[in-house]
């Protein structure tokens, strides 16, 4: 196998990149998977996607329209699920088909820049730039250190909010948080997997490690390793056989949920006699 | 009466069209062991979360432990304050333990930036002696059954080692030696911890026999509040749960005619 495509700066980016949004995603999607939420993703990925159009049609940085939609949708999803005055699904639902509608009026409008948008929408990890780098990695340590230092409120929270306020945790700020991180986290992925695909990196490494322990440290790091090593494989593959890179990349890491779901040890977990092994995963 | 450690005063709740507390005032003294009960949907859930701050208030008042729940006031309140929810559907694969759930007792008491530490955790394994749950300690919190649940719940409460214990229908769908067993527990931990208790119910028999006082509640209002012996009666009962006496008498014949 000839490897010499490693020089190359684009694939030591695209590398760099696939690692920091590995973690990143997949640090978020336990949130998403934890909290039932899985539309959080979709909806915040398509809301990004209308943004970034938005600001290429109007002449602004398409990642400030990302993030100033997706921190939108944060805003309008927080209140709404807190409050329960819709089922989260409900709500999600309706912005995610509302951002669909944003995004393709404006792909109709721009007719000349329609590769740009589309490349939005799909993305590419081997165009990404330093800048891009740098923001994956200021939004990955971000969500890690957050993860770190405020684990206890954060399990809490997941757990059950209602529990978690009665102690006197701030849990709806916490919540917030977990929004608006999913929100950023979804922009600065945008350029490299792409608004159509970034929602599977969260969901399935997450998903994933959900199948494999009741340990939700454990869950937390054998997500981000899902989602690295879903990244990496992809990118190889997407090398070797000349496929777009985001969709290998997504593709992997359907696999790799679906082996972890075949050989999930959870599986008919509520029988008795495996109770005992089933404390040490 | 001595100073309340409890004093809600005209307070009304409303939840967008309905309004679940109609200008309630009750005030309980420490160490008090009181229970509310009335039939669903009549405001016992919403007249206990008041306490704690997790209902909140369209108009009038509640100070517990000598400070007015405010905004401001609410978060430190809450540490002070057990909460035993009703019970709710756990995910199975939701990845903690239960002694990992039962330290979330003593996540607002140790605050933002503090890790739990030894000390910590010893309290949080004598709670789950306290209920009888230590062997189950390691087990995912999804594996337990209904009473279980509940017995981690009050583990829960006990690490927080608060001075007021809330319980909502602890007993609801369990089955009869589970409610027996958890109506003991409680009784016994706001006896040696000599907590001020309110516990909710609907049900007639999961009320405790030991309530030092009874309140009614009905459409959002206190119809009567007393000692239960006389407070409890088919007259008093018929007019909070809608049935006729005669009805009642059948179904419960140890409860006297006077009183309501």
């Amino acid at each position: 196998m000839d490897l010499s495509i490693f020089g190359y700066h684009f694939m030591q980016y695209a590398i760099l990149a696939t690692f920091l949004g590995g973690i990143a995603c997949a640090m978020i999607g336990v949130f998403v998977v934890l909290l039932h939420m899985p539309f959080i993703g979709v909806a915040m990925s398509h809301a990004a996607f209308a943004g970034a159009l938005l600001g290429l049609w109007l002449g602004f940085d398409p990642i400030l329209g990302a993030f100033v939609f997706s921190l939108g949708t944060a805003a309008v999803i927080g209140p709404l699920a807190d409050r329960g005055q819709l089922s989260p699904d409900t709500s999600l639902g309706i912005i995610f088909s509302l951002m669909l509608g944003i995004a393709f009026l404006i792909i109709g409008l721009i007719p000349s820049t329609r590769s740009e948008a589309l490349g939005l929408l799909w993305g590419s990890v081997l165009t990404v730039t330093v800048s891009d780098i740098i923001l994956l990695a200021i939004v990955a340590i971000v969500v890690v250190g957050l993860v770190a230092v405020f684990y206890k409120e954060i399990q809490a929270t997941v757990f059950n909010r209602q529990i978690a306020l009665a102690v006197g945790l701030p849990a709806t700020v916490i919540l917030y948080v977990i929004l608006f991180m999913t929100g950023a986290t979804v922009t600065v992925s945008l350029n490299s997997i792409g608004g159509l695909l970034i929602f599977s990196l969260i969901l399935n490494p997450a998903a994933a490690a959900y199948q494999l322990t009741y340990n939700m440290k454990k869950m937390f790091i054998l997500a981000a390793v899902f989602g690295v090593v879903s990244g990496w494989a992809g990118l190889l593959l997407s090398y070797l056989f000349d496929f777009p890179s985001g969709a290998t990349i997504v593709i992997t890491s359907s696999i790799v949920f679906m082996i972890c779901a075949v050989f999930s040890p959870k599986r008919n977990s509520h029988r008795q006699p495996k109770q005992k092994a089933l404390e040490k995963i | 009466m001595p100073e309340p450690i409890i004093n809600i005063q005209n307070a009304t709740v409303v939840y967008r069209e309905n309004i679940a507390l109609r200008g309630v005032s009750l005030q309980v003294a420490a160490h008090k062991f009181v229970g509310i009960i009335g039939p669903n949907g009549a405001g016992k859930t919403t007249l206990l979360t008041v306490v704690n701050g997790l209902g909140k208030l369209q108009s009038g008042s509640v100070s517990v432990l000598g400070e007015n729940i405010n905004r401001q006031s609410y978060h430190q309140l809450r540490k002070k304050v057990g909460y035993v929810a009703q019970i709710e559907r756990i995910d199975a694969r939701m990845p903690m333990s239960v002694r990992e759930v039962v330290m979330i007792g003593r996540s607002g008491l140790l605050g933002l930036f503090h890790k739990p530490g030894k000390t910590d955790w010893k309290i949080v394994d004598e709670a789950l002696e306290m209920v009888g749950m230590s062997p189950l300690a390691n087990r995912p919190i999804g594996h337990l059954s209904g009473g279980e649940q509940q017995r981690a719940s009050i583990a829960r409460c006990l690490a927080q080692e608060p001075q007021i214990f809330l319980l909502d229908e602890p007993t609801a769908s369990l089955d009869w030696k589970a409610q027996t067993d958890i109506l003991e527990l409680v009784k016994q931990i706001h006896d040696s911890r000599q907590l001020t208790t309110l516990f909710v119910t609907h049900d007639l028999d999961a009320l405790p026999h030991t309530c030092d006082r009874v309140v009614l509640v009905k459409d959002g209002v206190i119809i009567g509040d007393g000692p239960p012996d006389t407070l409890i009666s088919t007259q008093s009962l018929s007019r909070l749960y809608d049935i006729p006496a005669d009805i009642i008498e059948e179904r419960h014949p140890h409860i006297h005619r006077r009183g309501g």
